[in-house]
């Protein structure tokens, strides 16, 4: 196995091993406020992702936004085959971390570096939860 | 986790498959977020629509209550996504009316009070200091943390139904001290005359620190005794309070507040702060409100919809848009919807409230939240609604993937707006 191009150090993590495609946001995220949750698209007007769908994706957010509904809106986009396969945040909030549990999907939270540094959209990465580190493994073409 | 000997038999399966899971699942998160042990809780309130959950929470929902789950503690539910008796003339689907049916009684069957309602703090339980209890929507459990000094972290509906059929919750976020302490000041220099300006407030504060750890500490000017209600015309109500919590956690993902001289944990700006060192200090004047008022885009400021909505109206708030509307009518070409609890419309209804609303020509839905509505972006095309006027700063942000075009207005603005059909 090849040495990871760059690695973050995230402080909490639940979920297996998992590996995709990042999208790296500068705005936070909600699966109530901001994503259609019959097509996967990140539909809010004006959010930095608007038009991006988030299935099969390692989802790189900021914060999380408001939204007690996260804790079914995980379970039920998994459901419906447009789940994301993974979520790593920089600051999260429990519901979060309750729906991604629920739903099976790994989730963490806090990183050292900040993406902004290590990692860019369409770049291919690994998310450990076990050993608290992603990976970067392939840089987008 | 240290687990008690009750809790390891628990985890054993020796009080069913559905205590086992639910446990575990609550171990799992518990985990994650370091917690040392579950504190046991006297009350749940959940949120479980089929709007949010889906055929695949439904099924869950089924599975779970096949294996003899049940609350072991009082515990009611949130808003839905239906109000039964509106269904059909909305244009929602008749198939997923069987399903929130279905849900319904699959929850009744596992003893959860089906009560449909966000303002559960002001209608049915009000917890007092300490109290551990697992509540969900957000707007719940600030107001809980904040206004009662109780102690919850938003608990999303299977994180709520986990608490309520084990009778605890991990001990993490709000249930402990360090984390209730306020971490940043905001001194409010502005008169706050209407709901819609403590929500604004909300909205500035939150869209400045979107962190769930964030603790914002209201105090008066610098200078002036910091106490905030000696600065206000009057102290705070809970109306108010609700609509500042709900937008403070809905801008900002925050699960308390501290307003000094008001609130249990805030005698003083120190006891809040409780030693920490603010963060930031915020200062909100008259002109920083007017500037949220300012920075909506009003498009073709047409106005066909106007929403009292997020959260459900107290009685109160029921009384005072009654009046406001005054036997004037909506304009013609808009419509004006009102959401509230079963047990508010239903003492509305005694006392002439309702029948105002509704010869005003506002339509009045109980049980439901409007953003939670079933069918709500066909319902948007299907009306030719762009624009959404609200008093609500919670709704004016969290409607935003059903792509309306959203405004804050303070309520008697919103009401003249809704019988001009014009924005101005």
């Amino acid at each position: 196995m090849s040495a990871p191009l760059a690695t973050i150090r995230v402080a909490r993590a639940f979920g297996p091993v998992v590996e995709g495609e990042a999208v790296v946001s500068a705005e936070g995220f909600s699966p109530r406020y901001d994503l259609d949750r019959w097509s996967g698209l990140i539909t809010k007007p004006g959010h930095k992702l608007e038009g991006t769908n988030i299935r099969d994706k390692v989802l790189f957010f900021p914060t999380a936004k408001g939204g007690i509904a996260a804790g079914w809106a995980f379970f039920d986009i998994k459901h419906k085959g447009i789940a994301p396969k993974a979520f790593v945040f920089g600051v999260t909030n429990p519901v979060m971390v309750q729906g991604a549990v629920f739903a099976g999907i790994p989730i963490t939270e806090g990183w050292d570096p900040p993406p902004g540094e290590a990692v860019r959209t369409g770049d291919w990465v690994r998310v450990d939860p076990g050993r608290k580190v992603i990976e970067v493994l392939r840089r987008a073409q | 986790m240290r687990l008690t000997p009750e809790e390891e038999a628990m985890i054993a399966g020796r009080r069913g498959e559905a205590v086992r899971d639910a446990l575990r699942y609550q171990l799992a998160v518990g985990e994650f977020f370091g917690a040392e042990r579950f504190v046991p809780i006297t009350n749940a309130h959940m949120m479980g629509d089929i709007e949010v959950m889906g055929d695949g929470g439904l099924g869950w929902l089924r599975a779970t209550g096949a294996r003899r789950a049940r609350a072991c503690v009082p515990t009611t539910t949130n808003a839905r996504c239906f109000d039964f008796e509106h269904a059909a003339r909305l244009g929602q689907d008749a198939g997923e009316v069987a399903k929130e049916r279905e849900l319904i009684a699959c929850l009744r069957e596992m003893d959860v009070l089906t009560t449909d309602t966000c303002i559960n703090y002001q209608t049915l339980y009000q917890p007092h200091l300490g109290e551990h209890v697992a509540w969900g929507d957000t707007g719940t459990v600030i107001y809980a943390n904040s206004v009662f000094g109780a102690r919850s972290n938003f608990e999303s509906g299977p994180a709520a139904l986990a608490a309520a059929i084990t009778g605890r919750t991990p001990e993490y976020g709000f249930h402990l001290d360090r984390h209730r302490k306020g971490t940043l000041v905001v001194r409010i220099e502005a008169p706050l005359d209407d709901l819609a300006d403590w929500g604004a407030v909300g909205k500035i504060v939150g869209e400045k620190h979107q962190n769930y750890y964030a603790v914002p500490v209201f105090a008066g000017p610098g200078g002036r005794g910091g106490v905030p209600r000696d600065h206000l015309r009057r102290p705070p109500v809970a109306d108010e309070l609700k609509h500042l919590g709900a937008a403070l956690a809905s801008y900002g993902s925050m699960g308390m507040f501290h307003m000094v001289g008001v609130t249990p944990e805030a005698p003083t700006l120190e006891a809040a702060l409780g030693g920490n060192r603010p963060v930031d200090e915020i200062v909100i004047d008259a002109a920083a409100l007017e500037r949220v008022y300012a920075g909506y885009d009003l498009r073709d400021r047409r106005a066909t919809l106007v929403v009292f909505s997020g959260p459900q109206l107290s009685l109160f708030e029921m009384k005072t848009l009654a009046e406001a509307f005054g036997g004037r009518k909506v304009h013609p070409g808009t419509q004006v919807f009102v959401t509230t609890s079963h047990g508010v419309k239903s003492a509305a209804h005694s006392l002439g409230y309702l029948q105002a609303l509704e010869s005003a020509g506002a339509t009045v839905l109980e049980g439901v939240c409007f953003y939670i509505l079933q069918n709500l972006s066909q319902m948007r095309i299907a009306n030719g609604w762009t624009n959404m006027i609200s008093n609500s700063a919670k709704i004016v942000n969290i409607i935003g993937a059903h792509r309306f075009n959203t405004i804050l207005r303070r309520t008697r603005d919103c009401v003249d707006i809704a019988c001009s059909g014009r924005l101005s």
